[in-house]
């Protein structure tokens, strides 16, 4: 039995890894300049050019504070949460197709980790289990401003997951299978209009980016560590690198989050009129057509990445535009609202694709 | 067999093992995931690739969030635990020895069905395959079972919502 990821593709995993790791140091930079920009002050500025250099004095330190445990602390779990957390942050974008593929002579590097039939269940499978950091620190932690927020995380992840899976059904109606790379090409084809998912599915966009707000954690459903009714939340009793991990697990899922929208909605690394520019770039400046096409594949990953700093920038915009919302208005507006619509949805795009309207 | 069937076998035992042993309650639950994590492990090297993905969202990324939460809640531990009489013990341990005895005598003389290399479709758990059996020799059981799930999620819906003259705090 030989393994799947080897070579080439290893390096895609590798790079996708740290990619991964390099966005989340750069939102905690980008976090606070935005809200420095949104607030109208200055921000960080004092390491490096344009403070570029925050997120290494963030680390430097986190790493030399002191680590703290709690009396009464379950000292392995008390470890063992962030770390959780952080795992399952990073395995999620394993499957994220982020270009289509680039060809050098005979070989073939599709610019995604693993190519799995199943990839959008993998997503979502990863994502319920992050839950499990949050609530394994709050708990053990013997802290019970810190089991508030573990148990408000894990109740809301539940009900949110709900209301994001039916919104991802109409989705694989149309698309009619589960990998992502499929749901990517299928949203461009050469020599007819098409349109990304956003045009069919503009409500199961606004159902999944809520519930993606709400299964990250962020403002304005960021309950779990709500300061001002919970100290720091299921993070209170945490110092040093293990606060640090938890504060980068959620860097990460935002990410993440981003991704998976742009994908599934906002068409992955296409972009219009890429066909037209490659066969001009064949026909008119005389590129071999392998060329062409790697020339296209680079800059739909550029345009792929410009989707999720778009994205982020959304998240982190509604962060410091919008209050908190209270914790019963949270579960009303899971439960009885963003569930029901879901389901319309499904009838809805079933209707529109029945009668041909979409396919 | 393969050492990636033998690690997981052994870790699967190990955890399962563990659920029981652990003293405190929450070391069970999570010992619990683990378990299906194993089993999703299993699925995956039968090339089953939609149950292990279900397996993981439902059981270890649902139940088990539940099962953590209320136990959480219950707070239970060591110095809380009720000790429960001798008796009972002593019943609980006849009665699940004689299941392991059942099971040891109904699957003694059992050899592992095989497989015809030349008719075996190595697709046959993959998620479309599966939707069609699902849909087509399965159709009735299927929409029932969707029924039952709907009339839950509808039912907690319904207690969830605000009634009138409730207090809006």
């Amino acid at each position: 039995m030989t393994l799947p990821v080897l070579g080439w593709q290893g390096l895609v995993v590798l790079a996708t890894f740290g990619i991964s790791l390099l966005i989340a140091t750069y939102c905690t930079y980008a976090e606070r300049v935005i809200a420095a920009f949104l607030q109208d002050r200055v921000g960080p500025d004092r390491a490096g050019p344009f403070g570029l250099l925050q997120p290494l004095a963030d680390a430097v330190k986190l790493f030399t504070k002191e680590e703290f445990f709690p009396a009464g602390a379950n000292r392995a779990l008390f470890v063992f949460g962030p770390c959780l957390a952080m795992i399952t942050a990073l395995m999620s974008s394993a499957v994220i197709p982020f270009g289509n593929f680039l060809q050098f002579g005979d070989t073939i590097v599709h610019l995604q980790g693993i190519e799995i039939n199943v990839g959008m269940l993998y997503v979502f499978g990863i994502v319920s289990l992050g839950v499990y950091g949050i609530m394994i620190g709050g708990w053990a932690s013997n802290n019970k401003f810190s089991l508030l927020g573990a148990i408000r995380a894990a109740s809301q992840n539940i009900s949110y997951e709900l209301a994001m899976g039916l919104a991802l059904i109409a989705v694989l109606m149309m698309s009619g299978t589960l990998s992502l790379r499929e749901i990517t090409l299928q949203q461009s084809v050469a020599g007819e209009w098409h349109f990304w998912n956003i045009a069919k599915q503009p409500l199961g966009f606004l159902i999944f980016i809520v519930c993606a707000f709400a299964e990250t954690n962020r403002t304005p459903f960021d309950l779990p560590e709500c300061e001002t009714e919970l100290i720091g939340g299921y993070h209170t009793e945490y110092s040093s690198m293990k606060m640090g991990l938890y504060l980068f697990a959620e860097y990460i899922n935002v990410f993440v989050a981003s991704a998976v929208m742009s994908v599934l909605y906002f068409g992955g690394f296409n972009f219009p009129f890429q066909y037209e520019l490659r066969d001009w770039l064949v026909s008119s400046r005389g590129l071999e057509l392998v060329t062409a096409q790697n020339i296209i594949t680079i800059l739909g990953l550029v345009g792929l990445f410009g989707k999720i700093f778009a994205f982020i920038f959304f998240f982190m915009w509604v962060r410091w535009t919008l209050p908190r919302f209270r914790y019963d208005q949270l579960m009303r507006l899971g439960w009885t609202i963003l569930i029901p619509l879901a389901i319309l949805n499904i009838l809805l795009t079933g209707g529109l694709i029945t009668f041909g309207v979409i396919k | 067999m393969s050492p990636l069937f033998l690690f997981l076998s052994f870790v699967a035992l190990l955890s399962a093992l563990g659920v029981v042993l652990a003293k405190n309650p929450v070391h069970s639950v999570l010992f619990l995931i683990l378990t299906f994590f194993t089993l999703s492990g299993h699925y995956l090297l039968l090339n089953a690739q939609f149950l292990a993905a279900v397996n993981i969202i439902v059981y270890a990324g649902a139940i088990m969030v539940l099962f953590l939460f209320v136990i959480m809640f219950l707070n239970l531990n060591e110095e809380t635990e009720p000790h429960k009489p001798a008796l009972a013990k002593f019943a609980a341990a006849i009665a699940g020895g004689s299941l392991l005895l059942i099971l040891v005598a109904a699957l003694r003389n059992v050899s592992p069905a095989g497989y015809d290399p030349a008719s075996f479709d190595s697709q046959i758990g993959m998620v479309d395959k599966l939707g069609m059996v699902l849909f087509r020799d399965y159709a009735l059981p299927f929409e029932l079972a969707s029924i039952l799930l709907l009339a839950a999620m509808v039912g907690s819906v319904m207690l969830g919502k605000r009634e009138t003259g409730e207090r809006n705090f």
